[in-house]
This record gives C-alpha cells, structure tokens and sequence, in this order.
C-alpha cells in the first residue's frame, strides 16, 4: 500500500506490518502501515467508530481507550503497539439494554450535551474509579484526574457528578 | 507524520544494534512527545525502534536506601508505587503531576530524561536527588546528563536503562504548571541529603540548573526565612506568553521557599 506521506517526502519503500491483537475481547488483525495510529486502526479497519477523534494532538481525551486495562489516548499509539496487547474501547464496556454502570450513571445524570467527549469521558472515568477503589472519591479528585479530557459544552458539573454517582454505585 | 520502518526490541542489546545499523533511527518509549512531534512534521526518523516490549527495563527496586527506577517504568507507576511514596515521596508526588493520567500510562522516565524538554518535571528530581543515570555502556551523574536544551550527555546509539535515586534526608517538589500543558512553568526541587543541600530548577530555564545561591543559604538554616534575601537573575530566563523572564525568576524563590515550608 502506497500512503500519501511516500510521495511528498516519506520514504518510498515502507512495508506494511500485520498487526494481532485483541479488541474487545475479540482477537483481530490487520495490515497497517507503520504509521498509522491505534485510533485509525480501531475507527477505519474495525469500524468501531465510538472512539472519536477530537484534537489528535493528545490534550483532548476524546480517543481515550483502555490499553492493557489502563486509560491511553489512542492518537498518540501506534497500531502496531498494540500487538499482543489487549484492547478495549466504548463499544466493548456495554451495550444498549446492559449499560456498563458507568455509561448508566452518565445517562441518569445527564453527563453530556453534544455527547462528542462522552466515549473518552466513561473510559477516563472508569480509569478514575478504578485508581481510587477503597477511597471515597472526591469531587476533587474527579476534576483533577479529568484534566485530559476536554468536554466544549457542558462545564463538567454533570460529568464530574456521573463519575461521582457511578463511584458510590448509583 | 512521516512514514518509517517500524522495529519492535526484544532486548536493549538488539535495541542498540538496530540503532547502530539504522540511518536515522529514533527510540520509542512511552511516545508522548516523539510521536506528537512526528505528527506536527518536526522530526522524520527513518525508523523507530520500539523499547515498549522489553520487560527487563520496567520496574522499580528500593534496596539500602536507593531506588532504582527501570528506563521504560510508567509515570503513573512511579507514582503509585507504595515503595517509591515511601523512600522519596517527593519523587512519588512529581510524577504524578506529569502531565494527565492518560499521558502517566504511558510516559516513561527514560524517555522523559533522553528528551530532556526545558519544562519536563523528571530533571529535576534527577539533578535535585542527585541521581545517576544507567546506560547500556556506563553510568552518568545526574549534575552531568543535562547538557542544554533538548540535549543530554548521551552519545549515538546510547540507550538509558534505569535511573538511581539516593534516598534524600527530606525533599519536596514545588510545581507551578501551565494550566492548559501541565508542563512546569517552573517545579523546583529542594533536597537535604548526606552529602549537601541540593536545589534544582526546571521550567525557567533552557534546561535545568542547581540554584547554588539558595543551596548555600538553606546549608547554613534549612528554613523558607533563610532564602528571603535571595533573587533569581531573570536573565537568560525562558520568557514566553505564559510568563515573562522575571515571572519565573520569582516563582523560583517562592517555589523554592514553599518546598522548604512543606519539609518543615
């Protein structure tokens, strides 16, 4: 495969690299270029299109899948990576009628207006109440530990109480 | 970004070959500055050379005083280590505040250090705790590592491999972060250890320098009220839209004066 980056001044004669690995519990594989992001990779050749794009300069959070279990932000992987690794985005926490509770708690709180941020909220928050099981999360600790996701509508009063409510398990 | 020829190390020795036998390679740590900068076009390396499988580089070991941290450890290890939070809980505590959590699942310190960014939080704990730097051909003083803006000591083909810290006395680590980056505006770290009183400042500078003026004074009286009479020279500063040379000259002193507070 040819990329548009080999004609204005990549180099000419980059393979493309399989890569295997598991998403959503599911073992996939693909033919990628090195060069192509773990966030191309989940949105174009598995179309699992939940997991946004939002600045793709790693400030935003929109992109943030669970790498190994943790919070990463998949524009800035590689798919290549990922090989061997285990990967999980929104659409592999819960689906529709068995709502992951964390998904629950931001449809009963109302975290979210144009919904753009929300995949990469739920999968920052989930990480945000896993790194603090066994405390009582603070209203605190959910700003801070919000600091890399960007949410452009909402002011975060209802994502912060969404992460709060799906903490206390309500 | 630029296309490239992708290599995954199963071993710093194979690390160091390819590096060796490649044009324009580049090592890949955690990538939270490389790749960001390949995709703003700013770097074109003709391979990259994946150290992120290579489990002998991970890891954090406290044994007589002394942790040694593993080149490709996480920052959210770091700073979620309970061994770590005890020996030196200001080291714990600065890498917790790198940049977000997303960003600490991946970021390394070997990675942090090799890059050596003016405004990176991990030099100064490396020269402040007086560390020293394991390398696949030799071991580097921290004091030494630093040479300039974006440049360390480290020659062609050298690959860091673990960083040392000696246990301080008592150290606190002060961070003014740009609120939108989390990069230190300025962080400075401010440690009492068995050989002197140490005081390294990040952020304000090109690259990070000990503030011996301020060593001196805390040598004599470890408290904030001996650093009153002391300025930072704003001159050769960092000046840029978030803040002038001289902001940052004085947020050096009152950083350094609030880390002294916290240890008292």
């Amino acid at each position: 495969m040819t990329g548009f980056a080999d004609f204005i001044g990549g180099f000419g004669d980059i393979m493309t690299v399989k890569v295997t690995t598991t998403v959503n519990g599911k073992p996939v594989s693909g033919d990628v270029e090195p060069n192509t992001l773990l966030v191309e990779f989940v949105r174009e050749n598995l179309g699992l299109t939940g997991t946004h794009v939002g600045c793709d300069t790693s400030q935003c959070g929109a992109c943030t899948v669970h790498f190994d279990g943790k919070p990463v932000k998949s524009c800035t992987i590689l798919a290549v990576q990922a090989e061997g690794h285990q990967v999980v985005t929104i659409e592999g926490i819960g689906q529709p009628g068995n709502l992951h509770p964390m998904q629950a708690a931001f449809q009963e709180n109302h975290g979210l207006q144009c919904g753009f941020c929300t995949p990469g909220m739920i999968m920052a928050g989930i990480g945000i109440v896993e790194r603090n099981k066994g405390t009582n999360l603070s209203e605190e600790t959910i700003r801070a530990e919000l600091e890399g996701n960007i949410c452009r509508c909402t002011g975060y009063h209802n994502i912060v109480k969404s992460i709060a409510a799906a903490a206390r398990g309500n | 970004m630029y296309n490239f020829t992708y290599h995954r190390a199963g071993s710093v020795d194979a690390a160091a070959a390819k590096l060796a036998e490649s044009g324009d390679a580049k090592l890949l740590a955690g990538g939270m500055t490389l790749l960001p900068t390949m995709k703003q076009r700013l770097a074109q390396p003709s391979d990259l050379i994946d150290l992120n499988e290579i489990d002998g580089l991970k890891g954090i070991t406290v044994s007589g005083g002394t942790v040694t941290i593993g080149a490709m450890t996480r920052h959210a290890d770091v700073a979620a280590s309970a061994e770590v939070q005890q020996a030196i809980p200001a080291l714990a505590k600065l890498a917790g505040l790198i940049g977000d959590p997303a960003v600490r699942n991946r970021g390394t310190i070997g990675g942090s250090i090799a890059n050596n960014d003016p405004a990176a939080d991990y030099p100064a704990a490396v020269v402040g705790l007086g560390a020293t730097v394991v390398t696949n051909k030799r071991e580097i003083a921290g004091d030494d590592f630093f040479t300039g803006m974006f440049e360390t000591a480290l020659d062609e083909g050298e690959i860091v491999t673990a960083v040392r810290f000696p246990a301080p006395q008592k150290a606190a680590y002060f961070k003014f972060p740009n609120p939108a980056s989390r990069y230190a505006v300025v962080g400075v770290m401010v440690a009492k250890t068995a050989s002197g009183v140490r005081v390294a400042v990040t952020g304000a500078a090109p690259c990070v320098f000990r503030q011996s003026d301020m060593e001196r004074a805390l040598s004599g009286n470890f408290s904030a009220d001996a650093l009153s009479g002391i300025t930072q020279d704003a001159d050769g500063l960092n000046e840029d839209i978030h803040a002038s040379a001289e902001y940052r000259a004085n947020l050096v002193v009152v950083g350094a004066k609030r880390a002294v507070a916290e240890m008292a």
